[in-house]
């Protein structure tokens, strides 16, 4: 694509993008290939905020929960388009990003979990989703390593993974071979809002003027200053411990991604490395590594891969999901013009990232939601804001 | 629903809106918590100190629910006495409230409460000042000496916590409820409406419960159901059930009905 040379050139917005996550950095990417001028504003480098946490599992199926329906539908979609994204950005930038279609196990050994298993799947299959009951015998000849103790397991071949920390620098690279502007070690202090339009950004480095603001630092979003409280998009820090073993690549005790029954997962990559994560915790921003946390994900994996005993830890680390209150992404235009969202992306980030990175590329270029994210806007909170919102608004 | 009441709740001298009282956590998302809390009709939430973000960020659970509820913190998650008694002075000094939940539990699989020490934290609570809602076993005599120590509310289990199995010993909970004048409260183990309703008609003051609800397919539905059992079962313990027989009687006799 080399759009950047077509005439359209000088109707294209200037765009400023707050965050270099994968939210950020995707949007950043198809706006400089429709040719816009695009700068990225990050306080620190790219990448290391939530998508640097997270473990990368394009998980639409086994995650959907009830009452999530209509996120349903976008992760839905979002996995559809995985396959061509991943193609098209490792040509683009001329990187791997371990993109594998091995499937996801979720296994459970207590009779009480392969009951509540059995009370998931139904709830899932009831909404059409591609799964499959299978017997602890039929869970271990796909998966050798597990436990004899697994008694039940759901199989879904559509789950699949991602590396994020390659996703989001090559995220980076295409976007920056396509000419976006990456400014790294510059915060972003206040968004320049004068008489309900945003003109730009005042930035550690001083004012930066821009037709749009994409808003899209993740679990911060709500720190940037200069929106009125009530419109802040609501988004809080859910914090998560994750850890990183360190299989034999040549022979990994796991090739599936797999799922426990209090939330554990393992997350097998090409190098050997084995993600298990995470726990959910509403602590805002504490980012301490506690035992508990740690023995909770080493305990639970245990049960399930006892073979993972032996294996040598080679990373913990803390992240922030940027969790909006429905666990559903913030996206498109808001009630400040020139200024969008791509933020409360929650445990989807990863997984929505091609959406994302289109949807909200399009929303910028026509100033409008493209019909598949309207109900995924700012405005959908209003009815019940946060006490904090509500005497601001007072 | 709740109208001004002619048979309200008291609780340490306060008037509660609702008999249904319900956790906060378990919820798949925030959004679906606020709307099955509403849908409750509870004026008590209660909310884990020790899961609980205390500074109250903005969109926290207690940003959320703060000024909408009366925020019940509670003890989940301490083993000891003493955990639970840091765990509720902390919260009382956060949260701006001398009600607690206390909970001390005494094992990881059947979260039981652990009632030696529950009774030394009550003692050691309810001297500092503490309005305590006691999270026990359903025995009479633990109960009884919760009463006795100067629990606010005493609040047996009707099954093990985040079980579902609903009142697992009626007879117990009506031996406790015959010994206590204070409110009685069912606490864990309610499964579904029937569950609520039940304890309510063996005379519980009220029900607290999260699982039922949040683990529900429908938590939303799931906790307006609840509401109206909890209210039926209220309705049906003052009305008075009729004795039960074991030969029929037809409901509209001949007898009856020809009258001169
Ligand atoms: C433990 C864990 C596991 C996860 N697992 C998965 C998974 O398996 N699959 C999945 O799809 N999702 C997963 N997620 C969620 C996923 O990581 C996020 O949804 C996604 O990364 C969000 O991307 P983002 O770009 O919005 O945020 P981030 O990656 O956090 O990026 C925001 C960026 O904004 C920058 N920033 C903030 N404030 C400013 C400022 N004022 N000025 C300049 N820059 C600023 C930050 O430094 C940061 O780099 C997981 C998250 C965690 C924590």
């Amino acid at each position: 694509m080399n759009e950047k040379a077509t005439p359209t050139t000088s109707i294209r917005p200037k765009v400023a993008i707050v965050g270099a996550g994968v939210c950020g950095l995707g949007v950043a990417w198809r706006l400089a290939q429709q040719g816009c001028a695009v700068t990225v504003f990050e306080r620190g480098e790219v990448g290391r905020g939530a998508s640097w946490a997270a473990a990368g599992m394009l998980a639409a199926n086994v995650e959907s929960e009830p009452g999530e329906e209509a996120l349903l539908s976008l992760t839905l979609e979002a996995q559809r388009q995985w396959p061509a994204f991943a193609a098209e950005l490792e040509a683009a930038s001329g990187r791997e990003i371990g993109y594998r279609e091995d499937g996801t196990l979720v296994a459970a050994v207590l009779q009480d979990d392969v009951e509540r298993l059995r009370f998931t799947y139904d709830y899932q299959r009831s909404l059409g989703l591609d799964l499959t009951w299978l017997s602890g015998r039929e869970a271990r000849s796909r998966e050798s390593c597990l436990s004899p103790q697994v008694s039940g397991a759901v199989w879904s071949p559509n789950d699949h993974q991602v590396d994020n920390r390659f996703l989001a620098l090559s995220l980076a690279e295409a976007a920056t071979r396509a000419g976006a502007d990456i400014r790294c070690g510059q915060r972003v202090e206040r968004l320049a809002i004068e008489q309900q339009r945003c003109r730009g950004l005042e930035t550690t480095c001083g004012f930066h003027a821009a037709d749009a603001v994409l808003l899209a630092a993740g679990a911060w979003s709500r720190d940037v200053a200069g929106l009125p409280v009530e419109l802040a998009p609501p988004v809080r820090p859910l914090k998560g411990q994750a850890l990183a073993l360190g299989m034999d690549p040549q022979a990994p005790l796991l090739t599936s991604v797999l799922w426990g029954p209090r939330g554990l997962y393992a997350v097998p990559r090409e190098d050997g490395r084995l993600i298990v994560g995470a726990t959910v915790e509403e602590k805002g921003w504490d980012d301490s590594l506690t035992a508990g946390g740690l023995m909770h994900l080493l305990w639970e994996l245990w049960q399930l891969l006892p073979g993972t005993e032996e294996l040598p830890v080679e990373e913990t680390w803390v992240g922030h999901r940027p969790s909006s209150r429905d666990d559903a992404p913030i996206l498109g235009p808001s009630a400040i013009a020139g200024l969008h969202f791509a933020t409360g992306h929650h445990r989807n980030g990863i997984l929505l990232a091609p959406l994302t990175a289109d949807l909200v590329a399009e929303g910028i270029l026509q100033d409008r939601a493209p019909e598949p994210i309207t109900s995924f806007g700012p405005d959908r909170f209003a009815a019940t804001p946060s006490p904090a919102a509500r005497t601001a608004a007072q | 629903m709740n109208a001004p009441d002619s048979d309200p709740l008291i609780i340490a001298g306060t008037p509660v809106g609702s008999r249904l009282m319900v956790g906060s956590s378990g919820y798949p998302n925030q959004q679906v918590m606020l709307d099955a809390i509403r849908a409750s009709g509870a004026e008590i939430v209660t909310v884990a100190v020790r899961r609980l973000d205390m500074e109250a960020g903005a969109e926290s659970l207690l940003d959320l629910l703060s000024g909408r509820y009366r925020i019940l913190p509670n003890t989940a998650g301490c083993f000891t006495a003493k955990d639970a008694v840091l765990t509720a002075q902390l919260a009382r000094e956060a949260l701006d409230t001398d009600w607690l939940k206390l909970e001390v539990i005494g094992d990881r699989d059947s979260l039981y409460p652990d009632v030696e020490e529950l009774l030394q934290a009550a003692d050691t609570l309810v001297r500092d000042g503490f309005k305590v809602l006691a999270y026990s076993s359903d025995d009479p005599v633990t109960c009884r000496k919760l009463a006795d120590l100067g629990c606010v509310a005493v609040m047996p289990l009707g099954a093990p916590i985040g079980s579902g199995m609903g009142v697992l010993n009626p007879y117990n909970i009506q031996m406790i409820r015959a010994q206590i004048d204070l409110p009685l409260i069912v606490d864990a183990g309610i499964g579904t409406a029937s569950d609520a309703a039940l304890a309510m008609e063996l005379g519980c003051d009220g029900v607290l419960l999260a699982t039922a609800i949040s683990g529900a397919r429908d938590p939303v539905a799931m906790a307006a159901a609840m509401r109206h059992g909890v209210a039926g079962g209220r309705l049906a313990f003052k009305a008075g059930r009729i004795p039960k027989r074991s030969n029929a009687q037809a409901s509209s006799s001949f007898a009856g009905r020809i009258r001169t």
